[in-house]
């Protein structure tokens, strides 16, 4: 009996052994969630790392459901996205989860960067978790592009030529350039095929290894705060942050709860809003692709009208992409832009709060004009406004060399 | 450390990551030309034929060419007359950044005076431009005096397919190459040899 109890309880803590003496588990465990010491501070604003995340699996999980029904075939596509519609056992919700996912993906990735700029998460020694998050940001809108090029509507087929297009402006090689990424004369199978296969493997794999980077540069320097204050700076004699406390149970508590109000409002947009009027899925992508007619108003989906509308600000094509792209290279820069060396806005003065509230501004009006067909007085605005677009990093740059601000204090309060 | 550079090894260690590196950059060649046109894509671009003699005056026909819309209008001289007005109100209205065949002049820009074959495709992000054949004013330009106008960004071109001023399209819509095989019969895509 006796020898049969002790085999027990030792199986009972071997198998962890056994694994950990073969792959690190527990101290992984320790590592990202148990012994994970984030700030005791976090807010509202920390909910959306983690709803990015959630997101994220949302639409891994229902892209690979789609697959399953969808043919990436000019002949077929648009039919298919019907079918999955009409025919398909809960395809519906399927594909309204994906497709609300997409809109829900850059509502908490927006909301995720402007916290990094209000409490500046992005400055060192966090640069390189700025950057990486760039990064995601960019594979992300292609991602979101080519997956609304798939329905093969009639604003995907013109949305996809428009935004290939922009490849001309690359000076020599612009129109072969433009012909190679369309593997035609035109937007064709040719194209659909390759962006299904860029949308469902390529970029997916890309994207979860960034967010794999993301994370793990994060865990090494640790998590910033509201308060903007170190934490590191202050440890107990098990080297704890005394500002610290585990992430797991108390984050993941609180995360949780997070996950129950997203799930909340993103549910209710998914079964009685799906479309939002429109601005989640289009009305004209419910018309099948036609190349010899154009939308009246072609425009992309709401979370890239930003971009759009300062390409369309300006005069000229080339200088226009060269605009849009520049504005979000120079995104990439920011950790050493900010030279300030206050990293939350809570201690930094009225000018920084100031500017930094219109640059939001300036980017949400921005994405309003994107949408609109654009009047002279439309036109005159976006002109504007893309010009304090930039003008807000030079202004940052030489503002924040010589910035007063509040002292900021050793330990967190509260 | 560096005292003791093995410089044989390290020299075999730069000599084999070189040719690594050209025979990666070599074998990345079949997977970034897989991407342009296939045989078959070059095949469908062919030539193709439309009849223009069915084209009343004024009215266009929108024809198929590599997939992209091809508009044949048969211009009245009411719409040719003010061409020569509007130069002052064009971006390049003597076609030196045209892409165009040689054989194509100015202000008609066709081989036929009345009719007109040009790539219905906006020169600013590839939309296709509507036509508005009357000379009246429209919401979008109040001297009006007929052409072709993108919804998309407002682009605006004359009935011989010139941008106008204050347009985001820098270019004149495009000429495909293009022959009169008879009477009644065009041949797009192809110039007859003429060219």
């Amino acid at each position: 009996m006796g020898k049969i109890a002790s085999s027990r309880t030792k199986s009972s803590n071997g198998i962890m052994d056994w694994f950990n003496a073969r792959l690190p588990v527990t101290q992984f465990y320790k590592d990202h969630l148990s012994e994970y010491y984030a700030p005791k501070n976090f807010n509202f604003w920390y909910f959306f790392g983690s709803l990015a995340l959630l997101v994220l699996v949302n639409q891994i999980v229902t892209g690979i459901w789609l697959t399953m029904h969808y043919k990436p075939d000019a002949a077929q596509a648009f039919g298919m996205v019907e079918y999955i519609m009409r025919d398909v056992p809960w395809g519906w919700l399927i594909r309204y989860l994906h497709t609300t996912g997409a809109s829900a993906f850059f509502v908490v990735i927006y909301l995720h960067m402007f916290r990094g700029l209000l409490y500046g998460s992005y400055k060192k020694p966090r640069e390189l978790i700025w950057v990486f998050g760039m990064i995601i940001y960019l594979a992300l809108m292609a991602e979101a592009f080519m997956g609304y090029v798939l329905p093969w509507g009639n604003m995907s087929y013109w949305g996809a030529k428009v935004i290939t297009q922009l490849f001309a402006a690359v000076p020599w090689v612009g129109d072969s350039l433009v012909e190679w990424v369309r593997g035609d004369y035109l937007i064709s199978d040719a194209t659909l095929n390759r962006f299904f296969a860029l949308h469902v493997i390529a970029l997916p794999l890309v994207i979860v290894v960034l967010v794999v980077l993301h994370i793990a540069a994060l865990h090494t320097v640790g998590s910033n705060n509201p308060e903007g204050i170190d934490i590191k700076k202050h440890k107990d004699e098990n080297g704890v942050p005394k500002d610290g406390i585990p992430f797991h149970p108390y984050y993941t508590v609180k995360d949780i709860f997070g996950v129950g109000m997203f799930l909340l409002i993103f549910l209710f947009i998914v079964f009685v809003k799906p479309d939002m009027g429109g601005l989640f899925l289009e009305h004209d992508n419910y018309v099948p692709a036609d190349p010899s007619s154009t939308p009246d108003h072609i425009k992309p989906v709401w979370y890239f009208t930003p971009f759009y509308a300062m390409l369309r600000a300006v005069p000229s094509m080339q200088i226009g992409a060269l605009i849009m792209a520049l504005a979000i290279v120079v995104l990439f820069f920011l950790p050493w832009l900010d030279r300030s060396p206050v990293k939350s806005i809570r201690y930094r003065r009225w000018p920084y709060k100031l500017m930094l509230s219109l640059f939001a501004l300036a980017f949400v009006v921005l994405g309003w004009l994107g949408m609109q067909a654009g009047s002279e007085l439309q036109k005159l605005t976006a002109q504007i406004l893309t010009g304090f677009y930039f003008f807000y990093f030079v202004w940052l740059f030489f503002y924040s060399r010589n910035e007063t601000y509040h002292e900021v204090p050793e330990r967190i309060e509260k | 450390m560096t005292d003791n550079v093995n410089k044989s090894r390290r020299n075999l260690l730069i000599g084999t990551s070189a040719v690594g590196a050209i025979g990666a950059g070599f074998a990345a060649v079949p997977f970034i030309k897989s991407w342009l046109p296939s045989e078959r894509a070059k095949a469908a671009g062919s030539p193709v034929k439309a009849d223009y003699s069915k084209i009343e005056p004024g009215q266009m026909l929108n024809v198929l060419w590599r997939g992209q819309p091809v508009f044949l209008v048969n211009r009245t001289e009411k719409q040719t007359a003010v061409l020569d007005s509007l130069e002052d109100r064009l971006k390049d209205p003597n076609d030196s950044a045209s892409i165009q065949p040689d054989y194509i002049d100015n202000k008609y820009r066709a081989r036929k005076e009345n009719l007109l074959v040009v790539i219905g495709i906006c020169t600013h992000l590839g939309c296709s431009p509507k036509y508005y054949p009357d000379l009246e004013p429209q919401s979008f330009d109040s001297e009006w005096q007929g052409g072709f106008y993108c919804p998309c960004h407002n682009s605006r071109f004359d009935i011989s397919g010139r941008v106008y001023k204050g347009s985001p399209a820098s270019r004149n819509l495009d000429i495909p190459p293009y022959t009169f095989l008879d009477e009644n019969i065009i041949e797009i895509g192809t110039d007859g040899g003429a060219a």
